[in-house]
């Protein structure tokens, strides 16, 4: 239904690069990132709003650039700044259908405030409603204005936590009456709860577009290991060695001794901090990778103590208190850290 | 516990005393106007023809160019607000020229343009249209000189139109001049009224360059001024307050409209 293909653009000193998707009818799409990465951009880009220096952008099977905005379908909702400010909600409901001269005016306006849950605040203003009712009324005037695709940005960021969850279930019902929707956001569990597909963006790209569970049981970046709680996750390479089994991942401060099934080429490294331990001298044994650090930071865990491990990186170390009595651990003292070639799980 | 007085700090004071004074040197000389015209010579004045025609020219031509630029001033205006051009600081620039030119040189300037010796003069000459010496010269003195107030007032009140509403609306299907017409242009209303007000209220109090292009007929501050150099102080002084006061009024009730 919408394809992307190969769209880079450049906004002052930020750029989209490269940027492939695809997205099928009823999907619900997420693009999922940190603020300032370009999801908002590309969000535009796909409205129509932005053109791109390269690339195109292909909408029901015709080039988007040869429709104009008004004819394309697609609406876009904003975080804020949903409404237009001088018209009440009925007349905000009424404005695509007007601008496309549509008959039953009233009727259509009433459906679509129904549909969405706002139909009694239709005399309100903009400026009394809350979040949450200014969101069903923008949602309610794109179901008026016919676009069977909503690009929503951040649309439940500045709302209370109870309207977030109502507005969750009109967007899930929404997008099961056959609404394709994309729908940016940097919130994890927002991403978890709707979509069927994400897309997660870094610095202008998009990194990794997968189903929802592919992207959260084995996350390629950074920013999707953090928020899922994923300590000690590194990027850089691998390569294999002639005479050993073992295949050293390199990254820009480390070595570490891996097994895997990969042999070379750029990859993400995982390493459970509960499979990492602690000694005050080097461990003698089949343990492949020991490094010496100093202990920057001791935070309780639900179980035990998280140890954060400087080793030229920050290495996070799931421990037992009993343990962290015994060693004599403080903050700023000299330790090993330890962990088997098999502990570290690697992706590419 | 104790709170300093915000009100009573010597800075405010001080202030206080200063902004006063200011205010004194504003409203002084007006308050003079009335309290020198003697009461009899209001009478007279106001039942004067030529006082009345002066005036009502001054307040007609003044509208005149107001709304008729507005049609070049507002689409210049939003321009700006909106695309990113090469010399666009420079046109920002040259808005502001006849602000700070003298106005007698606005004038001389005007009627260069105008004269008959001129393109415009020729053109205007072939369709019967006399601009020296004419209401429709005085029409476009008063909007050279006035002419700024609008377009800055209206450029600064699209540039606080979000963007990102118009967006919005193009994505629901309105065309761009449709959604100029119901987004922006409503939405920075407010100013682009304010520039109006300004506009009129300045191009009507003009002298020095209207006075150049046309003495006659006699606009209210030349006819003022012809008054004080031709009859005195004491002569020139009820027409001027009657100008000032119908002036007023009429300002007054525009901007308390305005902001309803």
């Amino acid at each position: 239904m919408l394809i992307v293909e190969n769209i880079s653009l450049m906004v002052e000193d930020f750029s989209l690069n490269n940027i492939n998707l695809s997205i099928e009818k009823g999907d619900y799409f997420v693009l999922l990132g940190l603020s300032g990465v370009g999801k908002s951009l590309l969000l535009e880009t796909i409205a129509g709003l932005r053109t791109p220096s390269e690339g195109n952008i292909f909408l029901r099977g015709k080039l988007l650039n040869s429709i104009p905005i008004q004819n394309r379908q697609i609406s876009i909702v904003y975080q804020d700044l949903v409404l237009f400010p001088h018209l009440n909600v009925y007349e905000n409901i009424a404005y695509p259908l007007k601008a496309m001269h549509a008959g039953d005016i009233e009727e259509k306006v009433i459906a679509a405030a129904t549909q969405t849950g706002i139909a009694d605040k239709m005399e309100r203003m903009p400026a009394s409603l809350s979040g949450g009712e200014a969101q069903r009324a923008a949602l309610a005037r794109s179901i008026a204005a016919g676009s069977d695709i909503f690009l929503l940005d951040e649309p439940l960021s500045s709302i209370d936590l109870k309207s977030k969850n109502e507005l969750r279930i009109l967007l899930r019902n929404l997008n099961r009456s056959g609404i394709t929707i994309v729908h940016v956001t940097h919130d994890y569990e927002e991403a978890i709860s709707l979509a069927t597909k994400i897309g997660i963006m870094e610095n202008g790209k998009l990194v990794h577009v997968d189903t929802t569970e592919e992207i959260f049981e084995h996350p390629k970046s950074e920013f999707v290991a953090h928020f899922i709680g994923i300590k000690n996750f590194l990027r850089g390479r691998i390569t294999k060695q002639t005479d050993s089994d073992l295949k050293i991942f390199v990254s820009e401060k480390i070595e570490i001794f891996c097994l895997s099934e990969l042999d070379e080429g750029n990859v993400f490294l995982m390493i459970d901090p509960k499979e990492i331990s602690i000694s005050n001298t080097v461990l003698e044994g089949s343990i492949r990778n020991h490094f010496k650090g100093r202990i920057k930071d001791i935070a309780p865990a639900r179980l035990g103590l998280v140890v954060t491990v400087d080793i030229g990186v920050d290495f996070a170390v799931h421990v037992s208190k009993d343990a962290f009595y015994s060693l004599g651990m403080n903050v700023g003292k000299d330790v090993w850290i330890n962990f088997k070639a098999s502990s570290c799980k690697v992706y590419n | 516990m104790n709170t300093v007085s915000l009100n009573r700090t010597p800075l405010n004071l001080v202030f206080a005393f200063l902004g006063g004074a200011l205010l004194l040197f504003i409203i002084a000389p007006i308050a003079g106007l009335y309290l020198n015209a003697p009461l009899s010579s209001w009478t007279e004045t106001v039942a004067d023809k030529s006082v009345q025609d002066s005036i009502w020219l001054s307040l007609w031509t003044s509208m005149a160019g107001t709304l008729l630029f507005s049609l070049l001033a507002i689409p210049l205006a939003y321009i700006l607000a909106r695309k990113k051009f090469r010399f666009k600081s420079l046109i920002n620039g040259l808005i502001d020229v006849p602000i700070i030119i003298p106005h007698s040189a606005a004038g001389i300037a005007v009627l260069g343009v105008i004269s008959r010796d001129s393109v415009l003069g020729q053109a205007a000459d072939l369709v019967g249209l006399k601009l020296v010496g004419n209401p429709s010269g005085i029409i476009l003195a008063m909007a050279f000189v006035s002419i700024p107030f609008l377009i800055n007032a209206a450029r600064d009140g699209f540039c606080a139109v979000p963007e990102r509403l118009e967006k919005i609306a193009l994505s629901l299907g309105a065309s761009p001049v449709r959604v100029f017409f119901t987004i922006s242009l409503p939405l920075a209303s407010r100013s682009i009224v304010s520039g109006l007000i300004m506009m009129w209220a300045r191009g009507m109090s003009e002298f020095g360059a209207v006075v150049i292009v046309a003495y006659n007929p006699q606009t209210a501050p030349v006819m003022i001024f012809e008054r004080f150099t031709s009859f005195g102080l004491k002569y020139s002084l009820p027409a001027a307050a009657i100008f000032v006061a119908v002036s007023l009024l009429i300002f007054i009730i525009l901007r308390v409209i305005s902001k309803k």
